[in-house]
Protein backbone atom coordinates (compact mmCIF):
# COMPACT_ATOMS: atom_id res chain seq x y z
CA UNK A 1 0.00 0.00 0.00
CA UNK A 2 2.79 2.34 0.97
CA UNK A 3 6.29 1.75 -0.26
CA UNK A 4 9.06 3.95 1.00
CA UNK A 5 12.23 3.38 -0.91
CA UNK A 6 15.59 4.62 0.32
CA UNK A 7 14.11 7.88 1.58
CA UNK A 8 16.46 10.63 2.65
CA UNK A 9 15.56 14.06 3.93
CA UNK A 10 17.93 16.88 4.75
CA UNK A 11 17.06 20.26 6.16
CA UNK A 12 19.28 23.19 5.30
CA UNK A 13 20.87 24.50 8.47
CA UNK A 14 23.37 27.22 9.33
CA UNK A 15 26.15 24.63 9.40
CA UNK A 16 25.26 22.92 6.12
CA UNK A 17 22.60 20.30 5.39
CA UNK A 18 21.23 18.49 8.42
CA UNK A 19 20.28 14.90 7.56
CA UNK A 20 17.09 13.94 9.40
CA UNK A 21 16.10 10.78 7.50
CA UNK A 22 18.95 8.59 6.31
CA UNK A 23 17.93 5.87 3.90
CA UNK A 24 14.56 4.64 5.08
CA UNK A 25 12.90 1.75 3.32
CA UNK A 26 9.57 0.43 4.54
CA UNK A 27 6.68 -1.47 3.04
CA UNK A 28 3.30 -1.04 4.65
CA UNK A 29 0.64 -3.54 3.63
CA UNK A 30 -2.96 -2.77 2.80
CA UNK A 31 -5.24 -2.89 5.80
CA UNK A 32 -2.57 -3.04 8.46
CA UNK A 33 -1.92 -0.73 11.36
CA UNK A 34 1.74 0.14 11.13
CA UNK A 35 3.39 1.80 14.08
CA UNK A 36 6.45 4.02 13.81
CA UNK A 37 8.00 4.64 17.17
CA UNK A 38 11.03 6.56 18.32
CA UNK A 39 12.30 9.13 20.75
CA UNK A 40 11.55 12.78 20.25
CA UNK A 41 13.66 14.15 17.39
CA UNK A 42 14.14 10.74 15.76
CA UNK A 43 12.52 12.02 12.57
CA UNK A 44 9.07 10.43 12.92
CA UNK A 45 7.07 13.52 11.98
CA UNK A 46 9.38 14.25 9.08
CA UNK A 47 8.92 10.69 7.86
CA UNK A 48 5.13 10.77 8.01
CA UNK A 49 5.06 14.22 6.40
CA UNK A 50 7.13 12.83 3.55
CA UNK A 51 4.42 10.23 2.90
CA UNK A 52 1.96 12.92 1.77
CA UNK A 53 4.74 15.20 0.58
CA UNK A 54 4.14 17.94 3.13
CA UNK A 55 7.92 17.59 3.23
CA UNK A 56 9.61 16.96 -0.07
CA UNK A 57 12.12 14.09 0.16
CA UNK A 58 15.72 14.99 -0.65
CA UNK A 59 16.19 11.56 -2.23
CA UNK A 60 14.21 8.38 -2.53
CA UNK A 61 10.73 7.39 -3.59
CA UNK A 62 7.30 7.26 -1.97
CA UNK A 63 4.58 5.16 -3.53
CA UNK A 64 1.05 5.17 -2.13
CA UNK A 65 -1.58 2.82 -3.58
CA UNK A 66 0.60 2.18 -6.61
CA UNK A 67 1.04 5.87 -7.40
CA UNK A 68 4.46 7.37 -7.05
CA UNK A 69 4.02 10.63 -5.17
CA UNK A 70 7.58 11.85 -5.03
CA UNK A 71 7.40 13.00 -8.66
CA UNK A 72 4.08 14.84 -8.34
CA UNK A 73 3.37 18.52 -7.84
CA UNK A 74 0.54 21.00 -8.27
CA UNK A 75 -2.91 19.65 -9.06
CA UNK A 76 -1.74 16.03 -9.43
CA UNK A 77 -0.22 16.10 -5.95
CA UNK A 78 -3.35 17.69 -4.50
CA UNK A 79 -5.49 15.01 -6.08
CA UNK A 80 -3.25 12.31 -4.61
CA UNK A 81 -3.55 13.88 -1.18
CA UNK A 82 -7.32 13.44 -1.23
CA UNK A 83 -6.57 9.74 -0.94
CA UNK A 84 -4.45 10.19 2.20
CA UNK A 85 -6.08 11.32 5.43
CA UNK A 86 -4.06 12.89 8.20
CA UNK A 87 -4.70 13.30 11.91
CA UNK A 88 -2.62 15.67 14.04
CA UNK A 89 -1.49 15.84 17.64
CA UNK A 90 -3.10 19.25 18.15
CA UNK A 91 -6.18 18.43 16.04
CA UNK A 92 -5.80 21.48 13.76
CA UNK A 93 -9.52 22.16 13.53
CA UNK A 94 -10.82 25.45 12.14
CA UNK A 95 -12.13 27.47 15.08
CA UNK A 96 -14.43 29.41 12.77
CA UNK A 97 -16.34 26.33 11.64
CA UNK A 98 -18.70 24.02 13.45
CA UNK A 99 -17.98 20.32 13.74
CA UNK A 100 -20.07 19.81 10.62
CA UNK A 101 -18.18 22.56 8.79
CA UNK A 102 -14.82 21.08 9.71
CA UNK A 103 -15.71 17.61 8.51
CA UNK A 104 -17.20 19.08 5.36
CA UNK A 105 -14.04 21.01 4.42
CA UNK A 106 -12.17 18.26 2.50
CA UNK A 107 -15.36 17.62 0.51
CA UNK A 108 -15.79 21.30 -0.35
CA UNK A 109 -12.27 21.27 -1.72
CA UNK A 110 -13.35 18.82 -4.43
CA UNK A 111 -16.67 20.63 -5.00
CA UNK A 112 -18.84 17.75 -3.85
CA UNK A 113 -22.51 18.76 -4.28
CA UNK A 114 -24.07 20.04 -1.06
CA UNK A 115 -26.63 17.27 -0.54
CA UNK A 116 -24.09 14.52 -1.00
CA UNK A 117 -21.65 16.38 1.19
CA UNK A 118 -24.00 16.79 4.11
CA UNK A 119 -24.94 13.14 3.94
CA UNK A 120 -21.27 12.14 3.97
CA UNK A 121 -20.59 14.43 6.93
CA UNK A 122 -23.45 12.87 8.89
CA UNK A 123 -22.14 9.43 8.06
CA UNK A 124 -18.67 10.38 9.35
CA UNK A 125 -20.03 11.93 12.54
CA UNK A 126 -22.02 8.77 13.13
CA UNK A 127 -18.85 6.74 12.66
CA UNK A 128 -16.94 8.67 15.30
CA UNK A 129 -19.94 9.02 17.61
CA UNK A 130 -20.34 12.79 17.48
CA UNK A 131 -23.70 13.20 15.80
CA UNK A 132 -25.02 15.26 18.71
CA UNK A 133 -22.13 17.72 18.44
CA UNK A 134 -22.72 18.56 14.79
CA UNK A 135 -23.38 22.25 15.42
CA UNK A 136 -20.83 22.79 18.19
CA UNK A 137 -17.67 24.80 17.64
CA UNK A 138 -14.29 23.19 18.43
CA UNK A 139 -13.87 25.50 21.44
CA UNK A 140 -16.87 23.77 23.00
CA UNK A 141 -15.39 20.27 22.71
CA UNK A 142 -13.07 18.19 24.88
CA UNK A 143 -9.70 16.99 23.55
CA UNK A 144 -11.04 13.54 22.78
CA UNK A 145 -14.03 14.98 20.94
CA UNK A 146 -11.77 17.28 18.95
CA UNK A 147 -9.67 14.33 17.87
CA UNK A 148 -12.82 12.48 16.85
CA UNK A 149 -13.67 15.44 14.63
CA UNK A 150 -10.11 15.30 13.30
CA UNK A 151 -10.57 11.63 12.44
CA UNK A 152 -13.99 12.22 10.86
CA UNK A 153 -12.50 15.00 8.74
CA UNK A 154 -9.57 12.84 7.69
CA UNK A 155 -11.90 10.03 6.65
CA UNK A 156 -14.52 12.17 4.90
CA UNK A 157 -12.85 11.92 1.50
CA UNK A 158 -12.72 8.11 1.92
CA UNK A 159 -8.95 7.85 1.78
CA UNK A 160 -7.17 4.53 1.50
CA UNK A 161 -4.50 5.56 4.01
CA UNK A 162 -4.73 7.35 7.34
CA UNK A 163 -1.61 9.00 8.75
CA UNK A 164 -1.65 9.74 12.47
CA UNK A 165 1.13 11.90 13.88
CA UNK A 166 1.04 11.56 17.67
CA UNK A 167 -2.75 11.51 17.45
CA UNK A 168 -3.11 10.64 21.13
CA UNK A 169 -0.13 12.44 22.62
CA UNK A 170 -2.17 15.43 23.77
CA UNK A 171 -4.81 13.25 25.42
CA UNK A 172 -5.12 11.69 28.85
CA UNK A 173 -4.77 7.90 29.17
CA UNK A 174 -8.52 7.22 29.27
CA UNK A 175 -9.20 9.30 26.18
CA UNK A 176 -6.16 7.80 24.46
CA UNK A 177 -7.69 4.35 24.93
CA UNK A 178 -11.00 5.40 23.43
CA UNK A 179 -9.35 7.07 20.43
CA UNK A 180 -7.17 4.01 19.84
CA UNK A 181 -10.24 1.80 20.07
CA UNK A 182 -11.91 4.01 17.46
CA UNK A 183 -8.89 3.75 15.15
CA UNK A 184 -8.82 -0.03 15.56
CA UNK A 185 -12.52 -0.21 14.76
CA UNK A 186 -12.09 1.95 11.65
CA UNK A 187 -9.17 -0.20 10.60
CA UNK A 188 -11.39 -3.28 10.78
CA UNK A 189 -14.61 -1.96 9.35
CA UNK A 190 -13.12 0.09 6.51
CA UNK A 191 -10.03 -2.07 5.96
CA UNK A 192 -8.12 1.19 6.12
CA UNK A 193 -4.34 1.24 6.21
CA UNK A 194 -3.20 3.23 9.23
CA UNK A 195 0.27 4.63 9.86
CA UNK A 196 0.64 5.54 13.49
CA UNK A 197 3.47 7.74 14.67
CA UNK A 198 4.11 7.80 18.38
CA UNK A 199 6.74 7.97 21.07
CA UNK A 200 4.68 5.72 23.34
CA UNK A 201 5.12 1.96 23.13
CA UNK A 202 1.73 1.70 24.87
CA UNK A 203 0.03 3.05 21.75
CA UNK A 204 1.84 0.68 19.42
CA UNK A 205 1.07 -2.27 21.64
CA UNK A 206 -2.58 -1.38 21.80
CA UNK A 207 -3.42 -1.42 18.10
CA UNK A 208 -0.45 -1.87 15.76
CA UNK A 209 0.17 -5.05 13.79
CA UNK A 210 3.73 -4.21 12.88
CA UNK A 211 6.14 -1.61 14.12
CA UNK A 212 9.31 0.09 12.95
CA UNK A 213 11.64 1.67 15.47
CA UNK A 214 13.21 4.91 14.30
CA UNK A 215 16.40 6.30 15.77
CA UNK A 216 18.40 9.23 14.40
CA UNK A 217 16.70 8.96 11.03
CA UNK A 218 17.21 5.23 10.60
CA UNK A 219 14.94 2.23 11.02
CA UNK A 220 16.85 0.25 13.64
CA UNK A 221 14.33 -2.52 14.10
CA UNK A 222 11.03 -3.62 12.60
CA UNK A 223 8.68 -6.55 12.72
CA UNK A 224 5.46 -7.87 14.19
CA UNK A 225 4.59 -5.96 17.35
CA UNK A 226 4.57 -9.14 19.43
CA UNK A 227 8.07 -10.12 18.30
CA UNK A 228 9.56 -6.68 18.72
CA UNK A 229 7.97 -6.49 22.13
CA UNK A 230 9.06 -9.83 23.42
CA UNK A 231 12.47 -9.91 21.76
CA UNK A 232 13.67 -6.36 21.34
CA UNK A 233 17.16 -6.36 19.87
CA UNK A 234 18.11 -2.68 19.63
CA UNK A 235 18.90 -0.75 22.84
CA UNK A 236 16.36 1.95 21.92
CA UNK A 237 13.66 -0.65 21.47
CA UNK A 238 14.59 -2.26 24.78
CA UNK A 239 14.34 0.99 26.63
CA UNK A 240 11.00 1.81 24.98
CA UNK A 241 9.67 -1.64 25.83
CA UNK A 242 10.98 -1.46 29.35
CA UNK A 243 9.12 1.78 29.94
CA UNK A 244 5.87 0.00 29.30
CA UNK A 245 6.59 -3.30 30.95
CA UNK A 246 8.37 -1.69 33.85
CA UNK A 247 10.99 -4.41 34.03
CA UNK A 248 13.51 -2.47 36.01
CA UNK A 249 14.62 -4.28 39.12
CA UNK A 250 13.97 -2.60 42.41
CA UNK A 251 17.04 -0.63 43.46
CA UNK A 252 17.45 -2.82 46.57
CA UNK A 253 17.96 -5.92 44.41
CA UNK A 254 20.18 -4.33 41.81
CA UNK A 255 22.55 -2.98 44.44
CA UNK A 256 22.78 -6.41 46.04
CA UNK A 257 23.52 -7.84 42.59
CA UNK A 258 26.34 -5.40 42.10
CA UNK A 259 27.92 -6.10 45.46
CA UNK A 260 27.72 -9.90 45.60
CA UNK A 261 30.52 -12.20 44.37
CA UNK A 262 29.73 -14.35 41.34
CA UNK A 263 30.00 -17.50 43.47
CA UNK A 264 27.12 -16.52 45.74
CA UNK A 265 24.38 -19.11 46.19
CA UNK A 266 21.30 -17.02 45.29
CA UNK A 267 20.42 -16.85 41.62
CA UNK A 268 18.48 -13.85 40.29
CA UNK A 269 16.79 -14.51 37.00
CA UNK A 270 14.10 -13.08 34.80
CA UNK A 271 11.70 -15.55 33.23
CA UNK A 272 9.65 -14.43 30.26
CA UNK A 273 6.39 -16.19 29.64
CA UNK A 274 4.71 -15.94 26.30
CA UNK A 275 1.72 -17.66 24.81
CA UNK A 276 0.17 -20.67 26.54
CA UNK A 277 2.92 -21.16 29.14
CA UNK A 278 1.89 -17.84 30.66
CA UNK A 279 -1.11 -19.64 32.06
CA UNK A 280 0.76 -22.67 33.49
CA UNK A 281 1.73 -23.07 37.16
CA UNK A 282 5.47 -23.22 36.34
CA UNK A 283 6.84 -21.83 39.58
CA UNK A 284 4.98 -24.11 41.96
CA UNK A 285 5.97 -27.09 39.86
CA UNK A 286 9.67 -26.19 40.15
CA UNK A 287 9.36 -25.78 43.89
CA UNK A 288 7.77 -29.19 44.16
CA UNK A 289 10.08 -31.06 41.81
CA UNK A 290 13.50 -29.55 42.50
CA UNK A 291 13.30 -28.31 46.06
CA UNK A 292 14.20 -24.82 44.94
CA UNK A 293 12.87 -21.81 46.83
CA UNK A 294 11.76 -18.68 45.05
CA UNK A 295 11.51 -15.15 46.20
CA UNK A 296 9.50 -13.15 43.73
CA UNK A 297 11.09 -9.74 43.22
CA UNK A 298 8.99 -8.42 40.42
CA UNK A 299 6.22 -9.68 38.23
CA UNK A 300 4.13 -8.43 35.37
CA UNK A 301 1.62 -9.87 32.96
CA UNK A 302 0.57 -7.96 29.94
CA UNK A 303 -1.52 -8.55 26.88
CA UNK A 304 -0.12 -7.69 23.48
CA UNK A 305 -2.69 -8.05 20.73
CA UNK A 306 -4.59 -10.37 23.10
CA UNK A 307 -1.64 -12.73 23.61
CA UNK A 308 -0.48 -12.95 27.21
CA UNK A 309 3.07 -11.88 27.84
CA UNK A 310 4.60 -11.92 31.29
CA UNK A 311 7.88 -11.50 33.04
CA UNK A 312 8.81 -12.71 36.48
CA UNK A 313 12.00 -11.72 38.23
CA UNK A 314 12.87 -14.15 40.99
CA UNK A 315 15.65 -14.88 43.39
CA UNK A 316 16.12 -18.66 43.50
CA UNK A 317 17.84 -20.53 46.32
CA UNK A 318 18.68 -24.21 46.77
CA UNK A 319 21.31 -26.76 45.86
CA UNK A 320 23.37 -26.16 42.71
CA UNK A 321 21.91 -29.35 41.27
CA UNK A 322 18.39 -28.24 42.07
CA UNK A 323 18.94 -24.83 40.48
CA UNK A 324 20.44 -26.44 37.39
CA UNK A 325 17.50 -28.79 37.10
CA UNK A 326 15.11 -25.86 37.44
CA UNK A 327 16.88 -23.97 34.65
CA UNK A 328 16.77 -27.02 32.39
CA UNK A 329 13.09 -27.42 33.16
CA UNK A 330 12.42 -23.80 32.13
CA UNK A 331 14.35 -24.26 28.91
CA UNK A 332 12.43 -27.42 28.09
CA UNK A 333 9.27 -25.41 28.51
CA UNK A 334 10.83 -22.97 25.97
CA UNK A 335 10.66 -20.08 28.33
CA UNK A 336 13.18 -17.32 27.98
CA UNK A 337 15.44 -17.18 31.03
CA UNK A 338 17.94 -14.43 31.65
CA UNK A 339 20.40 -14.86 34.49
CA UNK A 340 20.76 -11.42 35.99
CA UNK A 341 23.37 -12.37 38.58
CA UNK A 342 24.06 -13.91 41.91
CA UNK A 343 23.32 -12.56 45.34
CA UNK A 344 24.93 -13.33 48.65
CA UNK A 345 22.04 -14.93 50.44
CA UNK A 346 18.48 -15.38 49.39
CA UNK A 347 16.07 -13.10 51.12
CA UNK A 348 13.36 -14.72 53.16
CA UNK A 349 12.01 -17.28 50.76
CA UNK A 350 8.44 -17.64 49.65
CA UNK A 351 6.68 -20.63 48.16
CA UNK B 1 -28.85 75.64 19.38
CA UNK B 2 -30.27 77.38 16.40
CA UNK B 3 -32.14 75.61 13.64
CA UNK B 4 -29.44 76.78 11.24
CA UNK B 5 -26.67 75.17 13.26
CA UNK B 6 -28.52 71.86 13.40
CA UNK B 7 -28.99 71.91 9.64
CA UNK B 8 -25.31 72.66 9.16
CA UNK B 9 -24.32 69.85 11.48
CA UNK B 10 -26.59 67.32 9.82
CA UNK B 11 -25.33 68.24 6.39
CA UNK B 12 -21.71 68.03 7.52
CA UNK B 13 -22.34 64.72 9.28
CA UNK B 14 -23.82 63.29 6.13
CA UNK B 15 -20.82 64.46 4.10
CA UNK B 16 -18.43 62.89 6.59
CA UNK B 17 -20.33 59.62 6.70
CA UNK B 18 -20.44 59.48 2.90
CA UNK B 19 -16.76 60.39 2.56
CA UNK B 20 -15.63 57.88 5.20
CA UNK B 21 -18.04 55.17 4.08
CA UNK B 22 -17.06 55.34 0.43
CA UNK B 23 -13.34 55.53 1.17
CA UNK B 24 -13.51 52.71 3.73
CA UNK B 25 -15.24 50.41 1.26
CA UNK B 26 -12.82 51.25 -1.54
CA UNK B 27 -9.81 51.02 0.77
CA UNK B 28 -10.98 47.62 2.02
CA UNK B 29 -11.48 46.39 -1.54
CA UNK B 30 -7.86 47.26 -2.25
CA UNK B 31 -6.33 46.70 1.19
CA UNK B 32 -7.72 43.27 2.05
CA UNK B 33 -6.43 41.53 -1.10
CA UNK B 34 -3.18 43.46 -0.75
CA UNK B 35 -2.79 42.23 2.83
CA UNK B 36 -3.46 38.66 1.74
CA UNK B 37 -0.87 39.03 -1.01
CA UNK B 38 1.65 40.44 1.44
CA UNK B 39 1.27 37.36 3.61
CA UNK B 40 1.06 34.50 1.13
CA UNK B 41 3.96 35.72 -1.02
CA UNK B 42 6.32 35.81 1.94
CA UNK B 43 9.29 33.46 1.76
CA UNK B 44 8.19 30.03 2.99
CA UNK B 45 4.49 30.80 2.69
CA UNK B 46 1.99 29.11 0.39
CA UNK B 47 2.72 31.28 -2.66
CA UNK B 48 6.24 32.41 -1.86
CA UNK B 49 7.37 35.20 -4.24
CA UNK B 50 10.15 36.93 -2.28
CA UNK B 51 10.96 39.65 -4.82
CA UNK B 52 7.34 40.57 -5.43
CA UNK B 53 6.79 40.58 -1.68
CA UNK B 54 9.67 42.94 -1.06
CA UNK B 55 8.56 45.41 -3.74
CA UNK B 56 4.91 45.50 -2.62
CA UNK B 57 6.02 45.74 0.99
CA UNK B 58 8.22 48.74 0.19
CA UNK B 59 5.40 50.55 -1.66
CA UNK B 60 3.00 49.93 1.21
CA UNK B 61 5.53 51.19 3.73
CA UNK B 62 6.21 54.30 1.66
CA UNK B 63 2.51 55.14 1.52
CA UNK B 64 2.15 54.52 5.22
CA UNK B 65 5.08 56.65 6.26
CA UNK B 66 3.95 59.71 4.28
CA UNK B 67 2.03 62.16 6.52
CA UNK B 68 -1.58 62.40 5.37
CA UNK B 69 -1.49 66.13 4.77
CA UNK B 70 1.52 65.73 2.43
CA UNK B 71 0.02 62.69 0.73
CA UNK B 72 -3.14 64.66 0.06
CA UNK B 73 -1.25 67.42 -1.71
CA UNK B 74 1.18 65.09 -3.47
CA UNK B 75 -1.53 63.08 -5.19
CA UNK B 76 -3.59 66.03 -6.41
CA UNK B 77 -2.77 65.15 -10.04
CA UNK B 78 -4.07 61.61 -9.46
CA UNK B 79 -7.19 62.98 -7.79
CA UNK B 80 -7.83 65.33 -10.74
CA UNK B 81 -7.37 62.47 -13.18
CA UNK B 82 -9.83 60.26 -11.29
CA UNK B 83 -12.63 62.65 -10.24
CA UNK B 84 -11.95 65.69 -12.46
CA UNK B 85 -11.39 68.06 -9.54
CA UNK B 86 -9.23 68.24 -6.44
CA UNK B 87 -11.83 70.00 -4.32
CA UNK B 88 -14.97 68.64 -2.65
CA UNK B 89 -16.17 65.51 -0.93
CA UNK B 90 -15.65 63.20 -3.89
CA UNK B 91 -12.12 64.49 -4.41
CA UNK B 92 -11.33 63.92 -0.74
CA UNK B 93 -12.04 60.20 -1.00
CA UNK B 94 -9.02 59.65 -3.27
CA UNK B 95 -6.33 60.57 -0.73
CA UNK B 96 -8.38 58.86 1.99
CA UNK B 97 -8.37 55.60 0.02
CA UNK B 98 -4.69 55.93 -0.80
CA UNK B 99 -3.88 56.44 2.87
CA UNK B 100 -6.19 53.77 4.28
CA UNK B 101 -5.59 50.90 1.85
CA UNK B 102 -1.96 50.22 2.89
CA UNK B 103 -2.99 50.60 6.52
CA UNK B 104 -5.67 47.95 6.06
CA UNK B 105 -3.20 45.76 4.15
CA UNK B 106 -0.79 45.67 7.08
CA UNK B 107 -3.56 45.03 9.62
CA UNK B 108 -4.96 42.20 7.49
CA UNK B 109 -1.51 40.74 7.02
CA UNK B 110 -0.96 40.78 10.78
CA UNK B 111 -4.34 39.08 11.42
CA UNK B 112 -3.61 36.38 8.87
CA UNK B 113 -0.20 35.77 10.39
CA UNK B 114 -1.93 34.91 13.67
CA UNK B 115 -3.66 31.91 12.09
CA UNK B 116 -2.12 28.69 13.39
CA UNK B 117 0.18 27.25 10.74
CA UNK B 118 -1.16 23.80 11.69
CA UNK B 119 -4.47 24.73 10.05
CA UNK B 120 -2.75 25.59 6.78
CA UNK B 121 -0.86 22.34 7.00
CA UNK B 122 -4.06 20.38 7.62
CA UNK B 123 -5.64 22.01 4.57
CA UNK B 124 -2.57 21.22 2.48
CA UNK B 125 -2.72 17.62 3.63
CA UNK B 126 -6.33 17.50 2.40
CA UNK B 127 -5.19 18.68 -1.00
CA UNK B 128 -6.28 22.32 -0.79
CA UNK B 129 -4.93 24.72 -3.43
CA UNK B 130 -3.37 28.01 -2.30
CA UNK B 131 -6.55 29.89 -3.29
CA UNK B 132 -8.69 27.44 -1.32
CA UNK B 133 -6.40 27.84 1.68
CA UNK B 134 -6.89 31.62 1.54
CA UNK B 135 -10.65 31.50 1.04
CA UNK B 136 -11.54 28.55 3.28
CA UNK B 137 -8.93 28.73 6.01
CA UNK B 138 -6.92 31.93 6.34
CA UNK B 139 -9.61 34.57 5.85
CA UNK B 140 -12.39 32.88 7.88
CA UNK B 141 -9.99 32.16 10.74
CA UNK B 142 -8.63 35.71 10.70
CA UNK B 143 -12.04 37.36 10.32
CA UNK B 144 -12.38 38.59 13.92
CA UNK B 145 -8.96 40.26 13.60
CA UNK B 146 -9.78 41.67 10.19
CA UNK B 147 -13.04 43.13 11.54
CA UNK B 148 -11.12 44.77 14.39
CA UNK B 149 -8.61 46.15 11.87
CA UNK B 150 -11.36 47.60 9.70
CA UNK B 151 -12.88 49.27 12.74
CA UNK B 152 -9.58 50.93 13.59
CA UNK B 153 -9.30 52.04 9.98
CA UNK B 154 -12.77 53.61 9.92
CA UNK B 155 -12.03 55.48 13.15
CA UNK B 156 -8.76 56.76 11.67
CA UNK B 157 -10.58 57.71 8.47
CA UNK B 158 -13.00 59.87 10.45
CA UNK B 159 -10.00 61.77 11.78
CA UNK B 160 -8.35 62.05 8.37
CA UNK B 161 -11.63 63.11 6.76
CA UNK B 162 -11.73 66.12 9.11
CA UNK B 163 -8.31 67.06 7.77
CA UNK B 164 -9.43 66.51 4.18
CA UNK B 165 -12.50 68.59 4.95
CA UNK B 166 -10.31 71.47 6.04
CA UNK B 167 -8.93 71.78 2.53
CA UNK B 168 -12.29 71.99 0.88
CA UNK B 169 -13.69 68.51 1.21
CA UNK B 170 -16.70 69.45 3.29
CA UNK B 171 -17.87 67.43 6.25
CA UNK B 172 -17.56 67.93 9.98
CA UNK B 173 -13.93 68.98 9.93
CA UNK B 174 -14.63 71.65 7.36
CA UNK B 175 -17.58 72.92 9.39
CA UNK B 176 -15.56 73.05 12.59
CA UNK B 177 -12.72 74.97 11.00
CA UNK B 178 -14.89 77.42 9.04
CA UNK B 179 -17.26 78.37 11.85
CA UNK B 180 -15.42 77.49 14.99
CA UNK B 181 -11.95 78.68 14.05
CA UNK B 182 -12.27 81.26 11.31
CA UNK B 183 -15.49 82.88 12.61
CA UNK B 184 -14.83 82.41 16.30
CA UNK B 185 -18.09 80.54 16.89
CA UNK B 186 -16.88 78.33 19.71
CA UNK B 187 -20.25 76.57 20.11
CA UNK B 188 -20.00 75.20 16.54
CA UNK B 189 -16.58 73.78 17.31
CA UNK B 190 -17.91 72.15 20.47
CA UNK B 191 -20.91 70.72 18.63
CA UNK B 192 -18.69 69.33 15.88
CA UNK B 193 -16.41 67.64 18.40
CA UNK B 194 -19.41 66.21 20.24
CA UNK B 195 -20.83 64.75 17.02
CA UNK B 196 -17.42 63.28 16.14
CA UNK B 197 -17.15 61.65 19.56
CA UNK B 198 -20.56 60.03 19.18
CA UNK B 199 -19.75 58.90 15.64
CA UNK B 200 -16.48 57.25 16.67
CA UNK B 201 -18.20 55.63 19.63
CA UNK B 202 -20.89 54.15 17.40
CA UNK B 203 -18.34 52.84 14.88
CA UNK B 204 -16.21 51.30 17.62
CA UNK B 205 -19.19 49.60 19.28
CA UNK B 206 -20.45 48.15 16.01
CA UNK B 207 -16.92 46.95 15.18
CA UNK B 208 -16.42 45.37 18.60
CA UNK B 209 -19.75 43.61 18.36
CA UNK B 210 -18.93 42.25 14.90
CA UNK B 211 -15.48 41.03 16.00
CA UNK B 212 -17.02 39.38 19.03
CA UNK B 213 -19.71 37.63 17.01
CA UNK B 214 -17.18 36.38 14.50
CA UNK B 215 -14.88 34.98 17.16
CA UNK B 216 -15.73 31.35 17.86
CA UNK B 217 -12.55 30.67 19.76
CA UNK B 218 -14.05 30.99 23.21
CA UNK B 219 -16.58 28.60 24.70
CA UNK B 220 -20.18 29.59 23.86
N1 LIG C 1 11.28 22.27 8.92
C1 LIG C 1 12.42 21.89 9.55
N2 LIG C 1 13.57 22.59 9.37
C2 LIG C 1 14.71 22.20 9.97
N3 LIG C 1 14.83 21.14 10.78
C3 LIG C 1 13.73 20.40 11.00
C4 LIG C 1 12.47 20.73 10.40
N4 LIG C 1 11.55 19.82 10.79
C5 LIG C 1 12.20 18.97 11.61
N5 LIG C 1 13.51 19.31 11.73
C6 LIG C 1 14.51 18.58 12.51
O1 LIG C 1 14.42 17.22 12.20
C7 LIG C 1 14.61 16.41 13.34
C8 LIG C 1 13.48 15.43 13.48
O2 LIG C 1 12.30 16.14 13.71
P1 LIG C 1 10.89 15.41 13.76
O3 LIG C 1 10.67 14.68 12.49
O4 LIG C 1 9.88 16.42 14.14
O5 LIG C 1 11.10 14.37 14.95
P2 LIG C 1 10.03 13.58 15.82
O6 LIG C 1 8.70 13.76 15.21
O7 LIG C 1 10.52 12.17 15.79
O8 LIG C 1 10.12 14.15 17.19
C9 LIG C 1 14.73 17.36 14.52
O9 LIG C 1 16.09 17.45 14.86
C10 LIG C 1 14.21 18.66 14.00
O10 LIG C 1 14.88 19.73 14.59
MG1 LIG D 1 6.93 14.61 16.01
Amino acid sequence: MIVIDDLEKEFGGPSGPNPVLRGISLTIEKGEVFGIIGRSGAGKSTLVRCINLLERPTRGRITVAGRELSGLSGAALRAARHDIGMVFQHFNLLSSRTVQGNVSLPLELVDMPRGLRLRRVDEMLELVGLTDKRDAYPAQLSGGQKQRVGIARALASRPSVLLCDEATSALDPETTKSILALLAEINHTLNLTIVLITHEMQVVREIADRVAVLDQGRVVEQGAVFDVFTQPSHPITRSLVREVLNLELPERVSSRLRHSPQTSPGLVMRITFTGPSANEPIVSEMVRRFGVSFNILHGHIDYIQNAPYGTLTVEAGGSEAGLQAALDFLRVKSLKVEILGRVAAPDRAVA
Amino acid sequence: MSQRLIELLLEALWETVAMVGVSAVLAALIGVPLGILLLVTQPGNILARPTFNRIVGAVVNAARSTPFIILMVAIIPLTRALVGTSIGTAAATVPLVVAAAPFIARLVEASLREVDSGLVEAAQAMGASPLQIVVKVLVPEALPGIAAGLTITVVSLIGYSAMAGAVGGGGLGDLGIRYGYQRFQGEVMVAVVAVLIVLVQVVQSVGDYAAHRLNKRERT
